[in-house]
């Protein structure tokens, strides 16, 4: 019987276990290969030490990731706990809202900013109405950081208004009683209890927007290279697998060492230690 | 004896949530240093009268008075009053020595003085040792009393306590009972206790207030609520009664049943009808001739100490309970002592309860259940 | 004060997020070819959009590999899910689930970049002219659903009473009676909604198929990517405003099922 059971256990799990192995753990090591061959297979540190060229843009994308995750958040985090006072059905419909246009593919919901952004769009055109103008606002630094803070700011909402909404409203109803006014409860009860949520919209917006390439190409008009541009410019037009390759593996490394950090810093408040003033 | 202040007057207070009337102009004042149950069914407006006192809740209209004083739209956070919720509602990401140091803290209490009066607080609870101690990871009795220190601390002028055991199993609970008395004789301040545990409530307090329907029904002693119910709800609702139709056709004399009886009632018009209540076990078995009234035992069951037999005379089932052992068939006699017949107007719940035609077991264990779990 | 707050920032996010969209909805209208000067009303670039072959083949594509993608990885994912639940080692429960997170956790690009290696290197040692094809890209977008799928399924398969399969074999079903006759239709809601969540992040996703598909197979994403190259016309728009709608309409039937179900479990107490 016994016999049996791990037999089929075997048969259920072999399937996935196979699939995970090799399209999950296998690429990795493959990804590590190419960055430590050359386009030979020999082995060469060279794609390494070319990454030296790419300081500026590490540096130019770990910046406006930052910007536009600090800004997602100063909007999100309000937003969220407003939205969690509202009635039952006002809380689902504005969430359904905010959802939406996660939907709409993200090449068109940029594309539509450029048509707004650029020199003979729509911003441009109604400031031309009024004699003011054109500004220009493709190719800045601004209209990326909009970019990424447009794209991916419902990442942010979600997980933050999520934790809000399951706080008990009882512990609210606690600190109150206790002598918490609303500032006090703020930063006792609500803001350590939805930490969770604001590690994980963290992440779920710094990764997508420290690996964009489109949202760059788009509105920052080809003058902003950010290290998405550079893997595709490697992979897709140089054809050099090896350096596109080692740029992905410091990009992996980097995202996966920053959410390790993150979520170590969010267990230890976690854990219940902490002094309250 | 000196007059005792009222620490917590409701004059004239009206509810509601959705249109629907939850509190209907009620009137109590509270005394201080008193323990104080409110006592109902869920949805009286027992929980909520609590919470208009803790300040959560606005009534619609009325007053809250705290020592003479109208405290209406006072913020929770700035009322002399602290609540022990049904549930705790302890701060998970707070360890022990947190949860409890969180009032001291918000008043900017310096830091030596909070250590004293935690540790001083945790020996009150019994819980030296666990200042570090995650609260989630706590037993039911624990996180009690970490929620007991954690209002007590802040020296409330009352303690509001909603349904606080109702979390815990039966040999707790009873255990828990004796110890909040003994904490509120301790201490020294008014408790307002809310439940729905008749028990409960009369062994634990001074004065039970016993509503329904938004309106208070009756307040006094356990002993005069139990021994006095002021009409067929009160009667009903505490312990078990044989509630009948009766006139009075003069002082001191019942008629019910049949029957005309002696009893210490007066003051009625003559032929009032009335509610008359008997306690189950007001009722004696007799022998027949011995008897007032005359009728047949439908149904016996033992209960441990006593046997409970239902009487059918008349087609009205009597309940009664005794110590001695009847059988299904007997035709027995009941005899009535004249102080154990309570008579009361007739009231809007006249007629709802009665006889025990439909009394069964296994009925009564679900209404419970199903009691237990609403609020 | 707060209350002005409140208001004004939950009308300023809404302006934000639909802004750009109501200016595509608008100008694929557009009479003119511009998408940013309105000269009329026109329904020419719909009618334009449903007679190029281009995008039919595009949109055919789309959804036989979303619906393909979707139906594989549901199967799997649920399995898996299945496996993973019954697994007694904690060690190796921990790092299947944590092997199952990499997808999610990892920029779309590094994914895609490490699937496209891996095509690469086992096309080289196979000694094939062009490593990536239609299958590549079918399994690029399995990998990617996988996760979604378990973690949609796990949830659902803990609330599931242990009870219950054993009752099935105590009245004598075997096991694998036992799993299709009661484990299974009582998480059909969650394999369900992980089918269709699988289904719209296959339609939606353009990074890792760009690095993973093969020349000749054209998917929507794809196709508005090579569009949006050169200077666009409303005909893209107009596109996206019908894959806007439809995935709005796939959305109300998960939002519909989903209910369904909560009321059945709530129904069941």
């Amino acid at each position: 019987m016994k016999q049996r059971r791990s037999y089929a256990q075997v048969l259920i799990n072999a399937p996935y276990l196979l699939w995970a192995a090799i399209f999950i753990l296998v690429p990795l090591f493959i990804v590590a290969y190419y960055a430590f061959t050359d386009a030979s297979g020999a082995f060469t540190m060279a794609n390494i030490k070319e990454l030296a060229n790419y300081k500026q843009t590490f540096w130019i994308s770990i910046k406006y990731a930052l910007i536009a995750t600090a800004i997602t958040f100063v909007i999100a985090y309000p937003f969220a706990y407003f939205m969690s006072k509202k009635s039952a059905a006002k809380q689902q419909m504005m969430m359904l809202l905010v959802m939406l246009p996660m939907w709409m593919n993200l090449l068109i919901r940029t594309y539509s900013w450029m048509n707004i952004l650029e020199r003979n769009g729509i911003i441009n055109n109604l400031l031309g109405m009024m004699g003011l103008g054109p500004w220009k606002m493709i190719g800045t630094a601004g209209a990326v950081i909009l970019g990424m803070v447009y794209n991916y700011l419902p990442y942010m909402i979600l997980p933050i208004y999520t934790i809000m909404s399951k706080i008990d409203n009882s512990l609210l109803e606690a600190a109150d009683d206790l002598g918490a006014h609303s500032f006090a409860k703020l930063r006792h009860i609500i803001w350590p209890l939805s930490l969770p949520g604001v590690i994980s919209g963290i992440a779920m917006v710094f990764v997508p927007s420290i690996s964009t390439f489109y949202i760059s190409q788009k509105l920052g008009g080809g003058k902003i290279m950010l290290i998405g541009d550079t893997i595709e410019r490697q992979i897709q037009t140089a054809y050099n697998y090896n350096l596109g390759a080692a740029i992905s593996l410091v990009l992996m490394v980097f995202v996966l060492i920053s959410m390790a950090v993150m979520n170590r810093f969010a267990d230890d408040d976690g854990e219940g230690g902490g002094m309250i003033v | 004896m000196s007059e005792i202040k009222n620490i917590i007057e409701l004059k004239d207070i009206c509810m509601e949530f959705d249109g629907e009337m939850v509190l209907d102009h009620l009137n109590l004042a509270i005394k201080d240093g008193e323990f104080v149950t409110l006592l109902g069914r869920s949805g009286c407006g027992k929980t909520t009268t609590l919470r208009i006192i803790a300040g959560f809740l606005n009534p619609v209209s009325g007053q809250v008075l705290f020592d003479s004083k109208e405290i209406n739209g006072v913020p929770p956070y700035q009322r002399p009053v602290n609540t022990i919720f049904q549930r705790y509602a302890l701060f998970p990401h707070y360890n022990v020595y947190e949860n409890i140091a969180f009032g001291l803290r918000l008043r900017k209490v310096p830091e030596a003085e909070i250590k004293e009066r935690v540790e001083e607080m945790l020996r009150f609870v019994n819980l030296q040792g666990f200042e570090k101690r995650s609260v989630t990871h706590l037993s039911g009795g624990q996180q009690q009393r970490v929620a007991i220190a954690r209002a007590v601390i802040n020296k409330p002028k009352v303690l509001l306590l909603d349904e606080p055991l109702s979390a815990l199993d039966l040999q707790l609970r009873k255990d828990m009972q004796v110890e909040l008395k003994n904490i509120q004789k301790k201490l020294g301040i008014t408790f307002i206790y809310v439940t729905h545990d008749q028990e409960e409530a009369l062994s634990m307090s001074d004065t039970v207030v016993v509503m329904n329907e938004g309106k208070v029904q009756q307040i006094g002693t356990p002993i005069e609520i139990y021994n006095e119910p002021q009409n067929a709800f009160v009667a009903d609702f505490i312990g078990e009664s044989n509630i009948l139709d009766g006139v009075m056709p003069c002082d001191f004399t019942a008629r019910f049943a049949g029957h005309d009886f002696d009893c210490l009632d007066k003051g009625f018009a003559p032929n009032e009808p009335v509610d008359v209540v008997v306690r189950p076990e007001d009722v004696d078995i007799v022998p027949v001739v011995r008897g007032m009234l005359k009728g047949e035992v439908t149904s016996v069951t033992f209960r441990g100490v006593h046997f409970e037999i239902i009487v059918d005379i008349d087609g009205f089932k009597w309940m009664i309970q005794t110590t001695d052992e009847h059988h299904v068939g007997d035709v027995v006699g009941l005899y009535i002592e004249p102080d154990a017949i309570h008579v009361m107007k007739k009231s809007q719940y006249s007629g709802k309860y009665g006889d025990y035609s439909s009394y069964s077991d296994e009925l009564e264990q679900l209404s419970e259940l199903t009691e237990d779990e609403e609020e | 004060m707060n209350k002005f707050f409140d208001r004004f920032l939950t009308a300023a996010v809404y302006v934000f997020l639909y802004a750009p969209l109501l200016v595509m909805v608008f100008f694929s209208f557009n009479e003119g070819r511009s998408t940013s000067v309105f000269t009329g009303f026109s329904l020419r670039w719909y009618a334009e959009l449903f007679s190029s072959s281009d995008t039919i083949t595009a949109l055919k594509n789309t959804l036989v590999l979303a619906l393909l993608s979707a139906t594989i990885a549901t199967v799997l994912g649920t399995m898996a899910a299945v496996g993973i639940d019954g697994m007694r080692n904690k060690w190796l429960n921990s790092a299947v689930m944590t092997t199952t997170n990499i997808p999610m956790m990892n920029p779309d690009i590094v994914t895609g970049v490490s699937l496209m290696l891996l095509f690469v290197f086992v096309g080289r040692l196979m000694g094939l002219a062009t490593s990536l094809s239609f299958i590549t890209l079918l399994i690029a977008h399995v990998t990617f659903n996988l996760p979604y799928v378990i973690l949609n399924v796990m949830p659902k398969l803990r609330q599931v009473d242990r009870r219950l399969p054993e009752a099935a074999m105590d009245l004598g079903c075997t096991p694998r009676q036992a799993f299709f006759k009661v484990v299974l239709p009582s998480i059909r809601s969650g394999v369900l909604a992980a089918f269709l969540m699988a289904f719209t992040l296959s339609l939606d996703d353009f990074v890792i198929s760009y690095y993973t598909n093969g020349s000749g197979f054209q998917t929507l994403p794809l196709m508005i990517f090579s569009m949006t190259k050169k200077t666009v016309k409303p005909d893209m728009y107009a596109l996206s405003s019908v894959i806007f709608i439809t995935i709005l309409l796939l959305l109300i039937l998960v939002n519909v099922l989903q209910a369904r179900s909560e009321r059945d479990a709530k129904g069941a107490k």
